[in-house]
């Protein structure tokens, strides 16, 4: 007999086949589930797993109400700020998450922001479906360059570590804030600020991979962002709660920013739509790991989990030991 | 003495203007209004030297009929297109251009190009902007993943170059196609391809960075198009001559080109109407060169050059 599993949100039609194959499942390709559909989906089925994503807050009152015969719940995501993992330890239920799948996916995205927001390409791109037609006067429109320019990373694991390979290639300079400093073969010539107030002046495009939590929340503040040079590019795929985006816009207002390229918001979706007004931002929804291989690979990696987990072994990619 | 008396055409970068009217007593365009040739010859009476811009087309009528006291003339553009040059070579009139200086620029716009038109950022942008963004979704936008992948530079010069350096820093795989394969130095690693069947059949990503002109007119057409490998993306940051724009429409159409990005367009500024319809192209106004640090380079270097034939010196971007 398959084992049952639950799919609380749609996924990938790769990943689909793998579970119609290998596990017995109400709706293989996912739909949108609310946390009451899904204890209630669980119970029915006396399913033994669930797969779930950011969207369905997994917090200790729906942790509670999990069913005793489900041995795993695996997030199709790095982060698990949706998961309360302490909770799900209290009752010894597994969860786990898929790092390292999406590492050159949320990479590309990010340089992605960076060339975006200093090239202007929202507002390009505004002008062309507007029907272009005219030309531009030598001094007008003009971008910033990304080449030969200098970056700081503040968080420089494995995301942060790919930005700078990338940024290796368009000749930048890498700068970099962590707790701590990180041994000499994995900064590859980076420069180590001990603190972020010492390394912002120094910064001629800013890219955030730190983690969320207390320590980092709203860590670019108005203080923060006075310290970056006049004219620098500021982008953010990593965690909206590390923006106060009312200092943000003020800047982005002022010309103290040239631009900013922002994956992630700090309320999303609801985001400030002061952002959407301004010229100077070039704006994705939360895109990320947004490709069929990666959201692929982050699907097979949970059902790895899942599988191992099924077989008396623990998970892969554990969130608590 | 006196500083040499310099005509500036059109509106230039700020610190550009402020140089030359440090080093000479420069005529500006301050309302960058567009000149004609007469209106060059017109204004350069008593001018030492011309500070032009492709958009003024200096014929040999226009070229000979300059003013004696017209030693230099420069031009702001690496092109010379607009620029009679046998008729300035017979007058025994130099001309310095701005080589070199774009490209890295343009590479970084080709490299853009691909990003956005494989993420999908066009669609992406508009989805936030229009304010109905409902929230993350394992399945919304997903576009195809750039870094590993295959990309095929046609026409391997310095931009071409350059952008196989920010490839392979993506962990991109590069192939070319050019006339002759490049030494070993300049090939950095890439894979040279002399037919282009399986130039085509290597290129997941297809940047064109080639010349333009009669011999490369329409290359990328209907029956170019079939031999990449369904679902490629197209980058174009070269030359709006390159493309058959009717063919490319049809393939992003009906999926055989995924995405595609592009800053320049046959007849531009107009452009296939048909491509403000599609949602699967990511469309820049040929930008392409458009950062200040490079328009200041490209300023600096011309200067250079008209400022070194008045000193009698022979310039390092003399046209040739």
């Amino acid at each position: 007999m398959k084992p049952r599993l639950i799919v609380s949100r749609q996924i990938p039609p790769a990943v689909a086949e793998r579970i119609r194959a290998a596990f017995d499942c109400p709706f293989p390709e996912g739909r949108d589930m609310t946390a009451d559909e899904v204890i209630a989906a669980l119970t029915e089925t006396n399913a033994d797993a669930l797969m779930l994503t950011s969207h369905l807050k997994f917090g200790a009152d729906v942790i509670a109400r999990v069913p005793d015969h489900v041995r795993i719940a695996a997030t199709c995501s790095v982060g698990y700020e949706h998961i309360d993992v302490a909770a799900a330890k209290a009752r010894a239920l597994p969860v786990s998450n898929t790092p390292d799948v999406l590492t050159e996916c949320t990479a590309d995205l990010t340089f992605l922001l960076i060339l975006g927001a200093s090239r202007r390409a929202h507002e390009y791109e505004a002008i062309m479906r507007a029907g272009w037609r005219r030309g531009f006067g030598l001094g007008e429109m003009l971008g910033s360059r990304v080449w030969g320019k200098r970056l700081g990373i503040l968080g420089l694991g494995r995301i942060g570590q790919a930005v700078a390979a990338r940024a290796r290639g368009f000749g930048m300079q890498i700068l970099y804030h962590n707790t701590r400093r990180l041994p000499e073969d994995q900064e590859l010539g980076a420069t180590y600020y001990p603190s972020l107030e010492a390394m912002l002046p120094h910064c001629d495009v800013l890219s955030l991979h730190a983690p969320g939590g207390p320590r980092t929340a709203k860590i670019m503040n108005a203080a923060t962002f006075g310290l970056l040079p006049r004219g620098a590019v500021f982008v953010n795929a990593a965690r909206g709660a590390l923006v106060d985006e009312d200092a943000l816009i003020a800047a982005l207002e002022s010309g103290h920013l040239f631009a900013a390229g922002l994956d992630v918001f700090h309320n999303e979706p609801a985001f400030d739509e002061r952002l959407a007004k301004l010229p100077n931002t070039f704006l994705l929804p939360h895109m990320g790991s947004a490709t069929m291989e990666t959201r692929t690979a982050m699907g097979m990696r949970a059902l790895d989990n899942i599988t191992a987990v099924l077989a008396g072994k623990p998970p892969i990619d554990p969130l608590w030991t | 003495m006196a500083k040499p008396v310099l005509l500036v055409t059109r509106r230039l970068p700020p610190a550009i203007e402020a140089r030359a009217s440090r080093d000479y007593q420069v005529r500006l365009n301050t309302d960058d209004t567009v000149r004609t040739g007469a209106d060059v010859l017109r204004l350069s009476q008593g001018a030492d030297a011309v500070l032009c811009c492709p958009a003024e087309k200096l014929d040999g009528a226009t070229i000979s009929a300059l003013p004696a006291t017209v030693k230099v003339l420069g031009t702001f553009s690496v092109g010379y297109d607009h620029i009679d040059i046998a008729a300035a070579r017979t007058r025994g009139l130099p001309v310095v251009n701005t080589p070199d200086v774009l490209s890295v620029a343009t590479a970084e716009c080709a490299m853009l190009l691909i990003l956005a038109a494989a993420r999908r950022a066009g669609e992406g942008e508009r989805l936030v902007r229009s304010g109905q963004w409902n929230g993350w979704a394992p399945t919304q936008l997903m576009g195809t993943l750039v870094s590993g992948r295959r990309l095929g530079i046609f026409g391997m010069g310095r931009i071409g170059r350059e952008l196989a350096r920010m490839a392979s820093a993506f962990g991109m795989v590069v192939h070319y196609r050019d006339m002759a394969r490049l030494p070993a130095d300049l090939e950095n690693g890439a894979i040279w391809h002399g037919d282009d069947d399986s130039f085509l059949a290597a290129c997941d990503v297809i940047s064109l960075n080639a010349v333009g002109g009669e011999s490369t007119r329409k290359w990328l057409n209907a029956e170019r198009i079939a031999k990449l490998p369904r679902g490629a993306v197209v980058a174009n940051a070269a030359r709006g001559t390159l493309i058959d724009d009717a063919a490319l429409i049809d393939a992003l159409r009906d999926g055989q080109v995924g995405y595609a990005g592009l800053d320049v367009y046959d007849g531009e500024p107009k452009l296939n109407p048909a491509y403000l319809d599609l949602q699967n192209v990511v469309l820049l106004p040929h930008l392409g060169s458009a950062t200040t640090e490079t328009r200041d380079a490209m300023g600096n270097i011309v200067l250079d050059g008209i400022d070194a034939v008045l000193a009698g010196r022979e310039p390092s971007n003399l046209v040739r």
